[in-house]
């Protein structure tokens, strides 16, 4: 069987996988990083968004070989040891989450519009935020946590 | 999903010779769609050759007075080129519409063009531009492209490699999205040439059409008004839960004037 190998939140990981692994299976199944969640496994709801190379993708559709020889930050990469990422600390503070199934795909989401649009409007928000559904909330918060967050990446 | 091999070749022969190894194996660009696709195992290829290996295939180029996009080009590459910006940002923004932005960092103008979904918004641009879509066999115009519901004219194995775009003066595209997906329920491309105004819908019928009333309209008279009174027929039309067909006749108008407006 083929195996792939990444970088996944700084630390090189190999697995055995099939043709037909999903990459989120080998985050989750395999290197047991369950932050990553798989909310409709259809492409449509971006809990499982991880960011390959930089970029955010639905890890629900990469195939663990398509991702082979490339850098993956899941949502466990964040923090800095007991210390939350400002946008994860946003979410907290702005309480962008109720159930919180939807929110590892909505940090990475939002470090990614943050990175793009660091002075990023309610409209901007909303717009980048169209391939991440959240059942709880109604989005409010959530618009705020993003908001905030990226003030604080600003500040660095 | 159904297993298969994967397979990851780095030039184009080796591609050539992946694909034609067996009747079963497809080309993998972005997997927006294939991978979803496989999930509901709709389809049961025994290879994916995956064309991420290609080098070259990705890019943006102005080549003479034509726009070069390599099939593997992502929607989110062809959203931000300079080039394209700068000379048809019609086509720039249709790609910055495509879906959400985790669609647009994998998903491929080659991958969505070989598609052929119905409701996808490249086949618009494709065919209102009449862009000439480059194989590895053969160069095939827009209007000759897409010849129905997921059906082009491709053959087994055929890869696009490239979309070469012909500038048109003035060019827009307005989409009425799906509110779920961001697929069209109706999305419509004008383009005009010093020779003519080409207008193509997409997501209202099985495949992508032109209309042709709207066009000599537009030829005598490029303003949103000379679309007054050109009803196109529901007959044909796409009737779904979204949307019945008349209502998406109704909005091929209502795009059209858009398109046309926004061109000024
Ligand atoms: C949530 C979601 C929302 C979406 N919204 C939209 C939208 O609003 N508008 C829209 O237009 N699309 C939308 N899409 C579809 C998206 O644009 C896909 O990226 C696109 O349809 C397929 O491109 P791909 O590169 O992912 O191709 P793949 O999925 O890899 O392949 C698709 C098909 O094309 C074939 N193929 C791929 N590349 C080539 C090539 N170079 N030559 C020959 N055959 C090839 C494959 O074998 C396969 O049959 C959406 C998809 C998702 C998941
Ligand atoms: S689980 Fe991947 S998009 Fe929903
Ligand atoms: S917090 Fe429950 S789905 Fe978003």
């Amino acid at each position: 069987m083929p195996t792939v190998s990444l970088t996944v939140n700084g630390k090189a990981a190999n697995a055995t996988v099939e043709g037909r692994t999903l990459l989120v299976q080998v985050l989750r199944e395999t290197l047991k990083l369950t932050g990553t969640h798989v909310g409709c496994d259809t492409s449509q709801c971006g809990a499982c968004v991880v960011h390959v190379d930089g970029k955010p993708v639905k890890s629900c559709t990469v195939l663990a070989l398509q991702a082979d020889g490339c850098a993956v930050t899941s949502i466990e990469g964040l923090s800095q040891g007991a210390d939350l990422h400002p946008m994860q600390q946003a979410f907290r503070d702005c309480h962008g989450l109720q159930c919180g199934f939807c929110t590892p795909g909505m940090i990475m989401t939002a470090v990614d519009i943050a990175k793009r649009h660091p002075e990023a409007d309610e409209a901007t928000i909303r717009r980048e935020l169209e391939g991440n559904l959240c059942r709880c909330t109604g989005y409010a918060n959530i618009v705020k946590a993003v908001q905030t967050g990226a003030a604080a990446m600003r500040q660095g | 999903m159904y297993d298969f091999d994967y397979q990851r070749p780095s030039s184009m022969p080796e591609v050539k010779k992946a694909l034609a190894t067996s009747t079963d194996a497809m080309p993998l660009a972005g997997g927006q769609t294939l991978i979803p696709t496989l999930k509901q195992r709709l389809r049961k290829p025994a290879v994916l050759v995956d064309l991420q290996g290609l080098r070259g295939f990705n890019e943006v180029q102005s080549v003479g007075d034509k726009i070069v996009i390599g099939a593997m080009a992502t929607h989110a590459t062809v959203a931000a080129s300079p080039i394209l910006r700068k000379r048809l940002p019609a086509l720039a923004a249709l790609a910055g519409g495509i879906g959400d932005p985790h669609v647009r960092n994998r998903g491929t103008i080659g991958g969505s063009i070989a598609n052929a979904d119905p409701a996808a918004d490249y086949p618009a641009a494709v065919v209102a531009l009449n862009a000439d879509v480059v194989t590895d066999r053969r160069t095939v115009t827009g209007d000759a492209f897409f010849k129905g519901l997921f059906e082009t004219s491709l053959e087994q194995g055929e890869l696009i490699t490239s979309v070469h775009v012909k500038l048109p003066e003035k060019a827009a595209y307005a989409k009425f999205p799906n509110p779920a997906s961001r697929f069209a329920l109706v999305g419509v491309f004008v383009a005009k040439f010093k020779d003519g105004v080409r207008v193509a819908v997409t997501g209202a019928g099985p495949t992508v059409f032109r209309v042709k009333t709207m066009e000599e309209a537009l030829a005598k008279s490029f303003a949103a008004a000379a679309l007054d009174g050109i009803a196109v027929p529901a007959s044909g039309l796409n009737s779904d839960l979204h949307a019945a067909a008349d209502y998406r006749a109704h909005l091929i108008g209502v795009m059209a004037k858009r398109a046309v407006a926004a061109c000024s």
